[in-house]
This record gives C-alpha cells, sequence and structure tokens, in this order.
C-alpha cells in the first residue's frame, strides 16, 4: 500500500506545475475562437443583413433619414459568427478577444453610424423602374434630395433632406470615396 | 492596523455560491472547470460554498426566468452583507436569445443589482478567471463602448437629427405616412 502511495507521491512531483498562469501571463486561444465582434464604419454599406441573421437579435439597424444606425448590444452576444458570414464587405470580423468582462453593462453597447444616401458602390443614387421594385429594393431613399420621385413616392423624411441638400446632387460625397476607388 | 491586516487578509476570499436561474449548463460546467487545478481560480481565495449565508458572492448563471425570480430575490436577501453578484453567460448578462420571452425576465440584473458581467455563450474558464481577476483588481479592463461614424466631412450628425425630427414633424402635417 505505501508502495503505490510513494509512487503516485514520485509521478505527482514529476508532473511539475499544471496551473495555467493565466490572469498574469496572456493565453492563447484556437485559432478559430470566435471571439467578441468588431464593426468597421468605413466598409459597412448597411444592407442589414447582420441583423437580419443575429439570433439573440444584438444587432439593431435603425433608420434615420438617410443614416443608418447600427447598434451592437454585445451582452447578448452568443458568437456564433453569423454576422461575419454574411458581410459582404467584412465590415464585420471576428476577433479573438473574450476577456469582455465588465462591471458596467453599457461597456458591452457600441453603435455605428453610416451615411447611406447614395450607392456605395457607383456613387450613384438608386433609381428603379417602378413602384414596386422601389419598395422592394432595400435601403431606398428616393430619387434626389428632398424631390418627390416620378412616381410620385416620397423619401422618407422629405423636409430633413430638403434641408440637408439644397441642390440636387446624385454625386458621391467625396470624403466617402474609399481608396483605389475613382473619384466621382 | 488591525484594519489594515484584516484588509489583507481577508479581501481576496470571496466565497461563492452558484445558482442557476434556467440555464442549460453550459455556464454552470465552464464554472466547474474554473475550480479545477488546471484554471484554478482557488489561488485567489474564491471557493464554492453549499448556502448563501457563507458566502461573498453570487454567482448567478442562466436568464432568470419567471418562477425562479422570487427564489433569487430571496437567495439575494438571505446572502450577508457585503455582496458581490456576478452574471457568468449571455443568459444572465443581457437575456441571449430569450432576452424578450414571455416567461422569462432577461438577465440576472432586472432582479437583483449585478457588480460584474462576464458575457459569453458559455465564457471560456479564461474569460471568468478574468472576470474574477477584474472584480480583485488584478488586471485592467480590455473592453468599452465604441461610437463609429461615416458621415461625409462637414456633416453634423446632431444638426441632421433635430433636422429629422423637423422633418417628421412637417411631414406628419401635410398627411405624409412616413
Amino acid at each position: 500500500m505505501f508502495r503505490a502511495k510513494f509512487k503516485e507521491a514520485v509521478i505527482c512531483f514529476g508532473a511539475g506545475r499544471v496551473t495555467l498562469p493565466y490572469p498574469f501571463e496572456p493565453v492563447e486561444v484556437p485559432p478559430k475562437f470566435r471571439g467578441k465582434i468588431e464593426f468597421d464604419a468605413r466598409k459597412c454599406i448597411g444592407c442589414g443583413g447582420c441583423a437580419n441573421v443575429c439570433p439573440p437579435r444584438c444587432i439593431v439597424i435603425e433608420d434615420i433619414g438617410e443614416l443608418t444606425r447600427i447598434t451592437f448590444k454585445l451582452d447578448r452576444c452568443i458568437q456564433c459568427a453569423r454576422c461575419y458570414e454574411v458581410c459582404p464587405e467584412d465590415a464585420i470580423q471576428i476577433s479573438h478577444q473574450f476577456e469582455t468582462a465588465t462591471p458596467q453593462k453599457s461597456d458591452l453597447t457600441s453603435e455605428m453610424v453610416v451615411w447611406m444616401s447614395s450607392c456605395q458602390r457607383c456613387g450613384r443614387c438608386f433609381e428603379t423602374d417602378n413602384a414596386i421594385d422601389a419598395f422592394s429594393s432595400k435601403r431606398w431613399r428616393g430619387r434626389g434630395p428632398g424631390d418627390e420621385n416620378k412616381h410620385g413616392i416620397f423619401p422618407a423624411s422629405t423636409g430633413a433632406t430638403t434641408l440637408m441638400w439644397p441642390g440636387r446632387d446624385f454625386m458621391r460625397p467625396e470624403s466617402l470615396v474609399r481608396e483605389g476607388e475613382p473619384k466621382p | 492596523m488591525i484594519l489594515e491586516f484584516c484588509k489583507k487578509m481577508f479581501g481576496k476570499s470571496l466565497w461563492l455560491f452558484h445558482t442557476n436561474c434556467g440555464a442549460c449548463n453550459g455556464c454552470d460546467i465552464e464554472v466547474i472547470d474554473v475550480l479545477t487545478p488546471y484554471y484554478d481560480v482557488e489561488r485567489f481565495g474564491m471557493k464554492l460554498v453549499g448556502s448563501p449565508r457563507h458566502a461573498d458572492a453570487l454567482v448567478i448563471s442562466g436568464s432568470v426566468s419567471r418562477q425562479v425570480a422570487p427564489a433569487l430575490r430571496r437567495l439575494y436577501e438571505a446572502t450577508a452583507d457585503p455582496k458581490v453578484v456576478i452574471a457568468v453567460g449571455a443568459c444572465a448578462v443581457g437575456g441571449n436569445i430569450w432576452f424578450d420571452t414571455y416567461s422569462v425576465l432577461g438577465g440576472a440584473d432586472k432582479v437583483v443589482p449585478v457588480n460584474m458581467y462576464i458575457p459569453g455563450c458559455p465564457p471560456r474558464p479564461e474569460a471568468i478567471v478574468y472576470g474574477a481577476a477584474l472584480a480583485l483588481g488584478l488586471v485592467p479592463k480590455k473592453v468599452a463602448s465604441r461610437q463609429e461614424q461615416h458621415l461625409p466631412s462637414g456633416f453634423s450628425l446632431d444638426d441632421y437629427l433635430a433636422r429629422y425630427s423637423e422633418g417628421d414633424a412637417k411631414a406628419e402635417e401635410a398627411g405624409i405616412a412616413k
């Protein structure tokens, strides 16, 4: 019996230290680990795909006239990475950050505001052929700033756009042109 | 001097009482994981106790369901002061995918005040160790709220929002549905 105990003791001494020195030294995560999501407002086109697939609905998308506000309520994020999978512009990335503990819940809520008015690819406003198409195409904001379009449909928040853009300006503002794209 | 001695000796020995308020057991398994020799949160003086009367800290996992809410309230009152409440997992922090379900209150903070939130579904054992270390002041906080904007230059968001509400009022007057 004592021999067995002695053997056990030898094994235990031989094992060395098994405890992770974690909070004092950083720890590696697996390469495909899904941590906190990171977003980039410069890449976002406001398509709302992420909000559409989010199971806990922690990505909330709001239309404010020609702006889109996307709120990330990461307190209930389950890190399923579906938003990352659907994002066509890679505006949402999965980081390896898992150290998200916080004493304040407000630290877990982030938001981004994106200017939506013109097409992010060509720099021109959308114009569809008929009214049904216009309603079904997402992020359609009417034809011109403050203008009733040819089908008699008012864009959302007519007054605001009139005040914002007094002239007709179909071109995309220069500050929104991405690097490597031709200037309008 | 005695006070300082007591602070030094007892300051970091949190005794935990672990409650499951409707969790799927994922977070509970991770909490038990944290107590094993591999992650070993006991080196910070934390250990599980069997009664809330012995506990300094409540560890809550699970989106708090309607059935369990009064029990959780009583449990909180039974814990001796001063007490710390730690919410572990996306359910206890914000309600997870049940945040607006009829039978669920959606988060421990709807019932009791929470001192430390550890999100994740379930959180990694390291994340729970990090939360414990953050509560003890051993590590800095790493997460913060972020506001990002991508707007044309010279664009004032506040102005726009004000004009937007004005425009809404005008549209309402004109009888245009938004």
